[in-house]
């Protein structure tokens, strides 16, 4: 068949299924606006319809023209046939009450590796400040122990003497918002320099906090500093773990890539990674709001504060090891 | 060997799809405008919400942390894997076999960006470009993502004017092709250079006055026009 003759028999269809794609990509809001009918075409059948005119076209070398053009009417087909439906709340419920807590269990050998490598830094340095309390000024500098000790001082009142406005409480939510997500996902990225800058962030992060509170606690500002951290400590501390637990995994796929190629075995890695960073920007979201708006309250007796960080401690733990589990028959 | 930097994709349907990824140049482009627009929008949202003191901002911070690392993520999910930036350039992310890039992916790519900027100014992101061979830099090679140029329009298939002649000897299927689509080409063309290309022929178009003519009549003879 000439290509005169294809083009004459076949150019409606091309054009009912470029106006029905066309149609499809207007937003919800033009459609309205422009009055836009939809256009009545069984999509799947014309799509192969046309698929079939590509293949001819290009089995008998018609112009690379036309070719071009049926190419490019496939490919917009292509993605609007084989995109994903989202059950987007659904798949959210879904992820929180089983998948996630399940894949952390599973990869907890990553998990492990990086709870043991921030928290191990995390109490040796802490440890040894009690025995040789000028370790502190090792990590921190001479300035920043003085600011923070100004800021723990028990007799100090500026801060923990009266309430905070409410306003900057807000300002200090979006500072650990931004400053401590940041940090997780830079900790997670970091996996992928062989697992380098991982590494960094998990222990610098683990001596450093180790050596605030092994320094405050030494020199005995013991209720300030305690009963501030307790509440967010549980996700904060867990948000770090797994943000580094999701480096660790990108890692491993470029040091022991085992029988795949490194290639292959990142694409695989990295699909499990993101749902564990996910988890950790869940939380640090959570430990930032607890932050912000409830360790800051002087008014809470501190009882009451190590009574709720203990219990999210607890809770914290149950989800990822008892959630998501099928009932014993 | 190939030369050009497309491949093609076997879809289910059994058609081979051609992509042609896009390189380093119109890719740091397309970042240099989201990055003014990022900026823009960081300054606007700063000036508008510091008249709200502390409260607004710890607003702009939050703000400020979602543009910082989700921006790209939003428009690439929304408007069909293009940024603004991109959209200029005309350039789009997809998974590797051409369909839309699912979210996780568009996460994976954008929160390895940080990498990719290392050492200094996306150095490792352009070594990867340029080692890999569809143009990924390191977040895509995670995410099994591609940036694609989107292809133009067709030039407009306009009928092939000149009147049919038939062909004095037997033409392959490649030199029909090559004849069609220098006769659809006519538009974007010069004569003096229509000609010089025409006369590459040699044999076909000995003794003719006008070789760029008598091909294009040649071509529509192929189609199949009738006189």
């Amino acid at each position: 068949m000439k290509q005169s003759i294809f083009v004459q028999m076949n150019e409606s269809l091309w054009h009912q299924l470029e106006a029905w794609l066309d149609f499809q990509d207007l937003s919800r809001k033009e459609r309205s606006k422009r009055q836009a009918e939809q256009p009545s075409l069984d999509f799947p059948e014309t799509y192969r319809h046309i698929c079939h005119h590509l293949a001819l076209a290009q089995s008998r070398m018609y112009s690379p023209l036309l070719i071009e053009r049926l190419n490019q009417l496939v490919v917009r087909g292509h993605n609007r046939l084989y995109s994903s439906r989202l059950h987007f709340w659904h798949r959210l419920v879904e992820f929180f009450l089983r998948e996630l807590p399940r894949l952390v269990r599973q990869e907890r050998k990553v998990v492990y590796l990086a709870a043991s490598l921030f928290f191990g830094s995390f109490f040796s340095m802490m440890l040894a400040i009690q025995i040789q309390p000028e370790l502190v000024y090792s990590v921190i500098d001479g300035e920043q122990v003085a600011a923070m000790e100004l800021m723990y001082d028990p007799k100090n009142t500026s801060r923990f003497g009266r309430e905070r406005e409410a306003d900057s409480d807000v300002l200090m939510f979006g500072f650990y918002i931004r400053n401590n997500t940041g940090i997780g996902f830079q900790t997670f990225a970091g996996g992928l320099i062989f697992g380098l800058g991982t590494l960094f962030f998990l222990l610098y992060n683990g001596l450093v906090i180790g050596a605030v509170a092994g320094h405050l606690t030494e020199i005995g500002y013991i209720q300030t500093f305690w009963s501030f951290v307790a509440g967010h400590s549980a996700f904060e501390l867990t948000a770090i773990v797994l943000s580094g637990a999701a480096g660790l995994k990108l890692a491993e796929a470029l040091v022991m890539p085992g029988r795949k190629s490194r290639r292959l075995a990142l694409l695989d890695n990295s699909r499990i990674a993101v749902q564990i960073v996910y988890a950790a920007a869940t939380l640090f979201l959570m430990a930032a709001f607890i932050e912000a708006f409830w360790s800051s309250q002087a008014i809470i007796p501190p009882v009451v504060k190590y009574v709720v960080g203990l219990s999210l401690w607890a809770l914290v733990l149950f989800y990822f090891v008892r959630v998501g589990r099928e009932q014993r028959v | 060997m190939r030369l050009d930097t497309t491949y093609t994709v076997n879809t289910p349907e059994g058609i081979a799809l051609e992509l042609s990824p896009a390189g380093p140049v119109p890719r740091t482009l397309a970042w240099l405008v989201d990055l003014m627009i990022r900026a823009g929008i960081s300054l606007l949202i700063i000036i508008v919400l510091a008249f709200m003191g502390n409260l607004g901002l710890g607003l702009a911070m939050i703000f400020i942390f979602l543009l910082e690392w989700f921006y790209p993520v939003w428009f690439e999910l929304r408007y069909q894997g293009q940024t603004p930036g991109k959209r200029l350039l005309n350039i789009y992310v997809a998974q590797l076999d051409a369909s839309p890039i699912s979210p996780a992916a568009s996460v994976v790519r954008n929160l390895l960006r940080v990498v990719d900027f290392l050492p200094f100014f996306y150095g490792f992101g352009l070594a990867s470009t340029l080692i890999s061979k569809r143009f990924q830099r390191l977040g895509d090679l995670a995410a099994n993502t591609v940036v694609l140029h989107k292809s133009l329009p067709v030039l407009n298939q306009r009928d092939l004017s000149a009147s049919p002649e038939p062909a004095p000897l037997i033409l392959s299927l490649p030199e029909q092709q090559a004849l069609i689509l220098f006769a659809q080409r006519e538009a974007t063309l010069t004569p003096e250079r229509q000609q010089e290309l025409a006369l590459f022929t040699e044999n076909l178009v000995k003794n003719k006055t006008d070789p760029a003519a008598y091909l294009r009549s040649l071509a529509s003879w192929l189609i199949g026009k009738q006189a």
